[in-house]
């Protein structure tokens, strides 16, 4: 087996609030290989963002950070700031969500992107830098003239565009997406995951891609991880993931997702729990239909069902 | 142009818009002053009778025997040609009124420029500080401070300062506009820019520390204010998309704040700005009593004193005139920062 | 039930005073050689929009964002006042009605929103809300009010009633709040309901249930439902029927089933291809529309759709536009961005008016017309074809295209279709 890009051992993020910890991210472990694309989905609130944000050490000051993260064989949890500021941008990336808000309306597209390669090579000339802007954007279709434009003057999706290429201008090794494209139109959303695809497929990057839609990531993912209310409770081939779930909670997700094919109406009953104050054990147990006592008493353990399946349920089995 | 980035045409096309504005203002001073209380000369001396040869002064001189819009006619052609008619107050009696307002409006400018100048600086800089560093001890001891300095009368910190560095340590000069022979020769009657002109630097230093107690005085009281703004809108900026976005990318975090955070949290604090800089002229008024300095807001205090009616006139004139020059800075302002504004 | 005829809803561009001085000054200047910057401009946000809506029919908008679909539903619930059209609703146009007639006709159409948490005023208790309706439009009594919030309430799930009468909304969850609007809607036993976005803003595990419960009112009241959603999945198993809109105008409606199973306007073709399948190992939607949907202020010439179609004619709408959006592509090409910079000019150099496209060119004219000449010869075929002359006069070079086709629905294999192809 070649050695994982990204490797996460019984990661924790613990948010600080007034009411207590907020455990966003609970023993979330999960290997990501080089070139590799993996999914994360799960609904809102899940801890998804919160663990794209711990790969790139962007949670807010007092958040509690345990376990292990390690990034090309180096711990990124309690990384030095200086240091994981020059990992950012060069090495991992992070796109977001909501592109209209991610530009500084203030500055032009130059002057964005001469500030991010400035920060990584401060002997960078403002022109070798708008250059390697003008290039990058090109191709993402977006002519360099448009440059030394605001970005008010851009559409959503131009918008994403001009993010991703921001973000791999330096060729990280990792690109974080996270929900890049669900605030955009299907068509666009379809030239976005385009272009992720084919940057993954040339400069040999690998893909996180977060999002609650099941069918972007059974479009771009090699394998896919399942999170419901912190915890990663399956992780597996998206084939195997998709057809063959074994967590009733994929299950229950899947079933209730409505596609083109769907013939009738399913649900999850109940709604996902506070992560100030999780159900122990099983955290699914309260929803689950085929909990029984042993869910309300102790946490599954994660097993293997399948090579490279992986998923958290005492009865697993019964849904092989 | 049509892709909406033009600085120029923005910047023109509010100079344009300032004519407009600035008869709006003036028309609306006329009404204020003749048109809407009755008659003004009665108005003023409350109720009782004035003497018949101030009546008869000032219906002269404010042409109000005449009818309304003949008044109105010649006052406008009078602003707009610099005749604002003879003072008819006790102080100034048959003196011109520009005369008197231009021999006062430097030493107010003066104070309200170094105040601003004081003021916006000390803001902006504990603001900027207080809110990168949220609940940090150091944004307790700034906001503590902005919310002391808000409160705090201008004349008792003005007493303070003369006290202190005035009388006690003697660096500065108490009070008063700097005055004497060897002022610098006079061109735009700011002492600053006079001195300057005249290539002059220890006279420049000179009306400097003539400038020091009475901008500190006004200037910190103000300072509270924005310390507040900037440092509210700093909370907003330094957590926006954008900066997450940019420290996502690798940029350093002095830099996120310098460039992301504070040039947007500068977008709203300008318009308070321009708004605190037109309420310091009224604080002028505190603040030149105090270093008794004869400024315009003297002036427009004496002028209700003593009844004079043409002088009165002509301050709130001066004073609109500001306000539009004011709005239109802020404006420009505002667009240089924020190109969504622009044309 | 609900026939809507020609509607237009057009709104002025909001801008500062000093922005709309300023355009006015800068049009004056240029005296109005480009059509780039309208003195008045207005978002054509719907343009000429007809459906008709039968009894107990679901009929779906659909579309992406900023194509019309809310500011139709708005328009049909006259929250918003028509620029022109007719909006017959049970017989009575609503579109010229006054603000009092419309309160009379209110009770019978409803609206659902997208937004649950905004729909809600968070001082208002569950009750109070859903009951609100009633004490304004019947003045009944608060006891009869209450037990027919009750009776509401229990249909729409949100039960026990008693316990959840007197909850806030930030009590709630999303599907919870979600319901209570529903319960708000329907109180008033509304003949029409307008439900935009109904699910867009809630969980997918929830969504299901919100769906079912929007159906099965639709069963038990006989309800008829104008659905909008951006969603196609959503769309395709809830409606009956569905209009596809585009840019303010309805390419393409009729029967779900019919269009789902074989769409005919290219925008349906491409808008359907490219919705993601939970279905690994499926092929991706091969030759996307290039680029996004254009500006509503000046939609393009002809046929909305034609800068994007992948199958265009020449007849479909080429204008001036399009021709400097294609220089703007030759840029993407470093090769073909040096050729042009020497020989064409940057495309910010190029004036487009209407149908035409021109540049001043000084010293060499001919040399100017002979590389446009090579220029549009590269060009996609429409583009090229759609080239009526080169005008070579006044100082300047002027490239002119053919006034565009009429278009009109045309019904196609049992449905209607604006397109040309048809
Ligand atoms: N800065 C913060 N402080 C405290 N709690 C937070 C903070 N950010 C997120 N949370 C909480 O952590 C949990 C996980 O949030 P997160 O944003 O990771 O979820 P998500 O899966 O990305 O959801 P969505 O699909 O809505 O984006 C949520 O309960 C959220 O309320
Ligand atoms: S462990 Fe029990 S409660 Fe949890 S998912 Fe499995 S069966 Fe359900
Ligand atoms: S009319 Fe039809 S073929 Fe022509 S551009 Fe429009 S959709 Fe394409
Ligand atoms: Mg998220």
């Amino acid at each position: 087996m070649t050695d994982a890009l990204l490797s996460a051992k019984g990661l924790r993020v613990h948010y600080h609030t007034r009411r207590g910890p907020v455990r966003a991210v609970d023993a979330v472990s999960f290997d990501l290989l080089p070139g590799e694309s993996l999914g994360i989905v799960g609904e809102t609130g899940c801890g998804k963002s919160t663990l794209g944000k711990a790969i790139l050490g962007l949670l807010p000051p007092r958040t509690k950070v345990e376990g292990s993260l390690r990034f090309r064989g180096q711990e990124l949890v309690r990384l030095a700031p200086a240091a994981f500021r020059r990992l950012r941008g060069e090495e991992l990336a992070l796109i977001f969500q909501d592109p209209m808000t991610r530009l500084d309306p203030l500055m032009t597209i130059r002057e964005h992107f001469v500030e991010t390669l400035r920060a990584h090579d401060r002997k960078l000339s403002e022109d070798a830098a708008a250059d390697r802007a003008a290039k990058v954007l090109r191709s993402m279709g977006i002519p360099e003239t448009r440059l030394e434009h605001y970005p008010h003057e851009f559409s959503g999706g131009m918008r994403q565009r001009i993010m991703i290429a921001m973000a791999v201008v330096l060729r990280p090794k990792l690109l974080v997406a996270d929900e890049p494209t669900t605030s955009l139109d299907v068509i666009v959303e379809a030239q976005i995951l385009e272009i992720l695809e084919a940057l993954r497929r040339s400069y040999g990057m690998s893909l996180l891609l977060i999002t609650h839609n099941l069918g972007v990531v059974a479009e771009v993912c090699d394998r896919v991880g399942v999170m419901y209310a912190g915890k990663l409770v399956e992780i597996g081939p998206i084939a195997d993931v998709f057809r063959r779930p074994i967590h009733p909670y994929t299950q229950g997700l899947l079933a209730s997702t409505i596609h083109m094919g769907t013939t009738e109406l399913r649900s999850i009953d109940g709604m996902p729990p506070s992560l100030l104050a999780p159900p122990p054990a099983c955290r699914f147990h309260p929803r689950c239909t085929f909990a029984r006592d042993v869910c309300r008493a102790e946490e599954p353990e994660k097993v293997e069902f399948r090579p490279g399946h992986v998923a958290a349920c005492h009865f697993g089995r019964d849904f092989l | 142009m049509a892709r909406g980035h033009s600085l120029l045409a923005y910047a023109i096309t509010r100079l344009v818009l300032a004519v407009p504005m600035l008869v709006v203002l003036l028309t609306a001073v006329f009404m204020i002053l003749r048109v809407l209380p009755g008659d003004p000369i009665l108005a003023l001396w409350g109720g009782r009778t004035p003497p018949e040869a101030v009546v008869e002064d000032a219906r002269r001189e404010l042409g109000l025997d005449q009818p309304p819009w003949v008044q109105y006619g010649s006052y406008m052609t009078g602003v707009f040609s610099g005749r604002l008619g003879t003072s008819i107050g006790e102080l100034y009696r048959g003196q011109s009124v520009w005369a008197v307002i231009s021999d006062k409006l430097p030493a107010t400018i003066e104070l309200a420029i170094g105040s601003m100048i004081v003021a916006s600086l000390v803001g902006i800089v504990t603001g900027v500080v207080a809110g990168s560093r949220r609940d940090t001890w150091i944004d307790v001891g700034i906001r503590l401070y902005g919310t002391i300095v808000w409160v705090i009368p201008i004349f008792w910190l003005g007493l303070i300062f003369q006290l202190v560095f005035g009388v006690w340590l003697g660096w500065l000069p108490p009070h008063g506009r700097w005055t004497g022979t060897d002022i610098p020769p006079q061109v735009t009657g700011l002492f600053t820019v006079d001195a300057l002109l005249a290539g002059d630097l220890s006279r420049f230093g000179k009306a400097v520390a003539h400038l020091v107690l009475p901008c500190l005085t006004l200037g910190l009281v103000l300072s509270g204010f924005f310390t507040k703004t900037v440092r509210a809108s700093m909370l907003k900026t330094v957590t926006a998309d954008y900066s997450e976005a940019a420290r996502a990318r690798g940029v350093p975090e002095r830099r996120v704040v310098a460039r992301h955070a504070f040039r947007n949290a500068l977008v709203p604090v300008v318009t308070v700005l321009g708004l605190q800089f037109a309420i310091l002229f009224a604080g002028a008024v505190l603040t030149e009593r105090t270093f008794s300095i004869e400024g315009i807001g003297q002036l427009l205090l004496n002028s209700i004193t003593s009844k004079d009616m043409t002088m009165i006139q002509g301050v709130v004139v001066v004073y609109a005139a500001i306000i539009v020059a004011i709005s239109l800075v802020v404006d420009i302002l505002g667009a240089m920062i924020d190109p969504r504004i622009r044309l | 039930m609900l026939d809507v005829r020609d509607l237009q809803v057009h709104f002025p561009v909001k801008m500062s005073a000093i922005q709309a001085v300023g355009r006015a000054l800068v049009r004056q200047i240029r005296r109005g050689r480009t059509d780039e910057t309208p003195v008045r401009p207005v978002v054509h946000a719907v343009d000429g929009v007809s459906f008709a809506l039968g009894p107990g029919e679901i009929l779906g908008l659909v579309g992406e964002s900023g194509c019309g679909k809310t500011t139709t539903a708005r328009a049909v619930l006259r929250l918003l006042a028509p620029t022109s059209g007719r909006i017959l609703f049970e017989g009575t146009d609503l579109a010229s009605l006054s603000e009092e007639a419309m309160r009379g006709i209110r009770p019978r159409m409803q609206i659902v929103f997208q937004d649950p948490h905004a729909a809600l005023n968070p001082a208002m208790t569950i009750g109070q809300a859903i009951q609100d309706p009633l004490l304004i439009h019947r003045e009944v009594a608060a006891a009869e009010a209450k037990e027919a919030t009750f009776r509401v309430m229990e249909e729409v799930g949100l039960s026990p009633p008693e316990d959840l009468f007197d909850k806030y909304p930030a009590d709630l969850s999303g599907g919870q709040k979600q319901r209570a609007v529903i319960a708000r809607a329907i109180i008033l036993r509304p003949s029409l309901i307008v439900a935009d976005e109904p699910v867009a803003m809630l969980d997918m595990s929830v969504r299901a249930r919100i769906l079912e419960l929007l159906l099965d009112l639709k069963a038990r009241h006989g309800l008829t439902y104008l659905f909008i959603t951006h969603d196609l999945a959503t769309a395709k198993f809830v409606c009956d029927r569905i209009a596809i809109m585009y840019l303010g105008r309805i390419v393409e409606t009729g029967p779900a089933a019919e269009i789902f199973r074989e769409p005919k306007h290219p925008y349906t073709k491409a808008l359907i291809a490219a919705v993601p399948v939970p279905e690994p190992g499926r092929p991706r939607a091969q030759a996307l529309p290039r680029g996004e949907v254009p500006d509503a202020i000046r939609p393009p010439r002809g046929c909305r759709f034609h800068p994007r179609c992948p199958v265009a004619l020449p007849t479909c709408g080429w204008e001036g536009r399009d021709f400097v959006d294609y220089l703007e592509d030759r840029r993407l090409n470093p090769e073909t961005a040096r050729v042009d910079e020497t020989r064409i000019g940057r495309p910010t150099a190029w004036t487009a008016s209407g149908l035409v496209v021109h540049r001043a060119a000084r010293p060499d004219l001919a040399k100017l017309e002979e590389a446009v000449r090579s220029v549009l010869a590269l060009a996609p075929a429409p583009l090229r074809e759609a080239v009526t002359e080169i005008d070579v006069s006044a100082g300047e070079v002027a490239v002119r295209f053919r006034e565009p086709e009429p278009l009109e629905p045309r019904p196609v294999a049992g449905r209607s279709v604006e397109c040309l192809l048809y």
